[in-house]
């Protein structure tokens, strides 16, 4: 038994520690992002994620090896943060009305770019490279809209499959699209306002 | 010819299909509708190419580190968890 996933998560059954130690390194900082995206302040998110390791060492939710170590973490996590009470939780309602994700003004009456986007560039690369690119993401990550953080928290930083994002956060296939599709458009518009170009 | 023309996509509508052209969730006339119209705008093309960046770049936003007194105080916890 390795230092793989379900390797660690055998050892923690028999009470190894250092699996335990492994796992925190491995996992503490994404629980906390997306805990942070879930509840209100960062004390309770900070509880949220102690709650579940509490709950991985205890067993509560067995892990039977069906989903990912990662999403198991995950579940149990959203499943404490709900539980953290209806004030804490940042829940994702069911009508999201309509929004642009391009203000209108950017439009000609005819619906033709009247402000076109403009190349993301800096003074050393032609285009910012995707490293220069996440560092400005992780900073902009908490001016999204709660529910299109978790969303493109879920699908786009963390990499997981619709399907999976939809059961964690109990949002449907078209709700999750028009959040995802608004957090990209966000994300963008204001990426191209931080460069100072709009 | 008119009915086409009529039907053709302007980039207000066209910026609204981008997430799902770029996940494969549109339908095959909608995603054929926005081919053409990226295949005359090279603003639009723009505009997909950062979606497509912001996605790309999102996968490698790593988590904040994780302070080392942060570690050692859930490793306490968990031996007072398994002893309890």
């Amino acid at each position: 038994m390795g230092d793989d996933d379900v390797g660690l998560v055998e050892r923690l059954r028999d009470g190894d520690e250092g699996a335990f130690r492994v796992l925190v390194e491995r996992y503490q900082g994404q629980l906390l992002r997306l805990a942070a995206s879930l509840v209100t302040s960062r004390a309770v998110a900070e509880e949220v994620v102690q709650e579940t390791w509490l709950g991985v060492v205890r067993g509560i939710e067995g892990f039977e090896g069906r989903a990912s170590v990662r999403t198991w973490l995950f579940r149990i996590l959203v499943n404490r943060a709900r539980s953290a009470g209806a004030r804490e939780y940042r829940s994702i309602p069911l009508d999201l009305g309509h929004e642009p994700a391009v203000p209108p003004g950017r439009f000609s009456p005819k619906g033709t770019w009247a402000s076109p986007p403009v190349t993301w560039t800096d003074d050393a690369d032609e285009r910012l490279t995707a490293k220069a690119l996440a560092g400005r993401i992780g900073h902009l990550l908490h001016r999204l809209p709660d529910a299109q953080r978790q969303v493109f928290l879920l699908r786009d930083v963390e990499g997981l499959p619709a399907t999976e994002v939809g059961d964690l956060l109990g949002v449907s296939d078209g709700n999750q699209r028009v959040l995802l599709h608004r957090a990209r458009s966000s994300m963008r518009g204001m990426l191209e306002r931080e460069m100072g170009r709009v | 010819m008119l009915f086409r023309r009529r039907r053709a996509l302007v980039c207000r509508q066209a910026v609204e299909l981008m997430s799902d052209y770029v996940d494969g969730a549109l339908a095959a006339r909608d995603r054929a509708r926005l081919e053409a119209h990226l295949a005359g705008c090279p603003h639009c093309t723009e505009y997909l190419a950062q979606i497509r960046e912001v996605i790309a770049a999102a996968g490698r936003v790593e988590p904040d580190d994780l302070p080392p007194q942060a570690l050692d105080d859930l490793v306490a916890l968990y031996r007072r968890w398994s002893q309890g």
